[in-house]
């Protein structure tokens, strides 16, 4: 089994996860192990077989294309951590 | 007492005028504040709320409306905490959720409102339902009734405690691995996974999106049957729930076993079964034939492989679910010099490490250079896992096996060890890869873990999970199946031993 290469401050990164130091000893440990566990599946014939991604049997599902009602504004904002004129504010975005 | 009854038995006294919904949500009221303090299956409840709920349960019923029209009118349903209702808490768990108010009602909470369901309460869950324990919920987690030094399962474990503890006369919860039916086995409750698309997943919180379901726990097969009943059916605003006419659940029930080919998977019989958990199946597989059941041997042959399947595809899922949890809409926020440093930050403090994890393992079978041998490969033998099931429907009518590798298992005793939790879900994972549907009822007690009779623990032991697997949409041989056995066996009827402290059992 080829050893498991894991860049956890990288991944992290990638997922917008802020860890601390021990977070990703310990995290990146675990992963290790779980993800030489996952390589077990090395031992499956995959030769020829389609993925599969959902097991539902609808695809392409398609609706008319008219306004419907939806969520009322201030419902919307409800939950906002920060807001201001119907708006959600965020950090500032461009210099 | 009406909060021990069964859904059935609250409803016929409803319809007789014997007694009231309020009466009825009072006493589930009243048994949460007995036992939550040590169950703690609850995480926020709404007193006043549910019995105004109540109270329009009863003046609907004296202006005319039926049973007949509104199956579950007045009867008091918990639902788990991460399925949406309308200006209640939704915390899924977790801290990043915190003070979150939900501005609608998930589909299943507008059907069993519809149905005239006093919902009440946000049961306890697995931080965004990932685990196996409901140890990673950042508000504590739930005690098994059974034995409050024992888990309930996961991730639905309020769920699961709730009902076993007479809290509820029913509850929703979701099942993702195993979900309803893990912490229902736990418990020695009865938890029903729908087939994929069966129930509409609109206002449930996604953890991973081609898995999830919502699922019934209830005390009989009967009210899993009433419950799967109304949350049923095709829903516009889910692409995914699929527009199939519903049956008549309550029919199905009594089919009797002649006829039925029942198949039992001889990968299933693992090492690391414990002894008590096999003797029990094996028992439940004699009562099956006796009742006229044919049991074959049958062959999943890729069963070995669910586990590394299911956490590659669920975390892969999860980590662009997720993506949602950024403290720019709602939830929490902590700030940050620019937009990253502050998705950074809040999504470091909001989630718990459970969550941390899996979203890690998404990130990467997912990211550039390991795509193709983990996920795209993971996506092959889901296809297999799936075809190996297919195959086997064509050969039985259901699948019998264990719910759960052991019983419920100590607080603490896996939680150093993450790949040890996920291994318990070895049983109950495939069903979801497939798309198929589950139950898991009582088929017995695990004696050695039992307690001295008045102490924390039951003299009984712990509940031992009998789940049964069937074809897509085949939920009606699934109850047929599961309701003959209940009536056959006396396990449903026995009650975890807890009482409030300070007084006896009774």
């Amino acid at each position: 089994m080829a050893a498991v290469e894991l860049d956890i401050q990288y991944v992290a990164h990638l997922a917008r996860l802020a860890l601390t130091p021990a977070e990703a000893e310990q995290l990146g440990s675990q992963l290790v192990s779980i993800l030489t566990y996952m390589q077990k599946l090395n031992e499956v014939d995959v030769r020829g077989v389609e993925p599969t991604a959902h097991a539902t049997p609808v695809t392409n599902v398609m609706r008319p294309d008219e306004t419907r009602p939806s969520l009322a504004h201030e419902a919307a904002l409800r939950n906002a951590p920060a807001q201001a004129g119907g708006l959600f504010i965020v950090p500032k975005i461009v210099e | 007492m009406l909060n021990r009854l069964t859904i059935a038995e609250l409803t016929r006294l409803l319809a007789r005028g014997e007694v009231s919904a309020r009466e009825a949500t009072l006493a589930c009221l009243e048994q949460v504040q007995r036992l939550d303090p040590q169950v703690h299956a609850f995480l926020s409840l709404d007193p006043a709320e549910a019995l105004a709920q109540a109270d329009q349960a009863d003046a609907a019923r004296r202006a005319g409306a039926t049973q007949l029209e509104r199956p579950l009118l007045g009867v008091p349903i918990a639902l788990k905490d991460i399925i949406a209702v309308q200006n209640q808490p939704l915390t899924c768990g977790s801290k990043i959720l915190t003070g979150f108010v939900s501005p609608y009602d998930a589909a299943v909470t507008e059907r069993l409102r519809a149905a005239g369901a006093v919902l009440f309460g946000r049961l306890n869950l697995d931080e965004f339902a990932m685990g196996s324990s409901t140890e990673n919920s950042a508000f504590g987690p739930t005690r098994n009734p059974w034995d409050l030094s024992r888990v309930p399962g996961g991730s639905s474990g309020g769920a699961a405690a709730a009902v076993a503890a007479d809290e509820c006369l029913g509850a929703l919860g979701s099942d993702t691995g195993g979900s309803v039916r893990e912490p229902a086995a736990l418990c020695g409750v009865v938890g029903l996974k729908p087939t994929y698309g069966r129930v509409s997943r609109y206002g449930l919180v996604a953890y991973a999106s081609s898995l999830d379901q919502v699922g019934p726990l209830a005390k009989s097969v009967g009210d899993a049957a009433t419950l799967l009943q109304v949350i049923s059916g095709h829903d516009r605003r889910d692409s995914t729930s699929v527009p199939e006419a519903v049956p008549d659940y309550a029919l199905a029930l009594d089919g009797g076993l002649a006829g039925l080919r029942l198949g039992l998977p001889r990968e299933y019989m693992i090492g690391g079964l414990d002894p008590e958990v096999s003797e029990a199946l094996q028992r439940a597989i004699r009562q099956l034939a006796g009742l006229g059941a044919q049991v074959l041997e049958i062959s999943l042959p890729h069963t070995d492989y669910a586990v590394a399947t299911y956490y590659i595809i669920a975390t892969a899922e999860a980590s662009a679910n997720l993506a949602r949890f950024d403290g720019v809409r709602y939830g929490l926020r902590l700030g940050g010099a620019d937009p990253t440093e502050m998705y950074c930050r809040t999504r470091g403090a909001g989630f718990g490490p459970e969550v941390k994890r899996r979203i890690i393992l998404g990130t990467y079978v997912l990211s550039s250079g390991y795509y193709d041998a983990y996920y795209l490969r993971a996506q092959k033998v889901r296809t297999l896992i799936r075809q190996d099931f297919l195959k086997a429907f064509e050969q039985v009518d259901a699948i019998v096996t264990p719910a759960t590798p052991t019983p419920a298992f100590k607080l603490g005793e896996k939680s150093a060890d993450p790949l040890q939790m996920y291994l318990y879900d070895i049983f109950t994972l495939s069903c979801n890869l497939a798309g198929i549907c589950g139950i898991s009822v009582v088929c017995g007690f695990a004696a050695k873990f039992g307690g001295p009779a008045g102490g924390a623990s039951s003299p009984l032991g712990l509940p031992i999970g009998l789940q049964l697997l069937g074809p897509p949409f085949g939920e009606p041989t699934l109850l047929r199946i599961a309701h003959a056995y209940e009536q056959a066996t006396p396990w449903h009827n026995y009650k975890p031993p807890l009482a409030p402290l300070g007084e006896s059992a009774g």
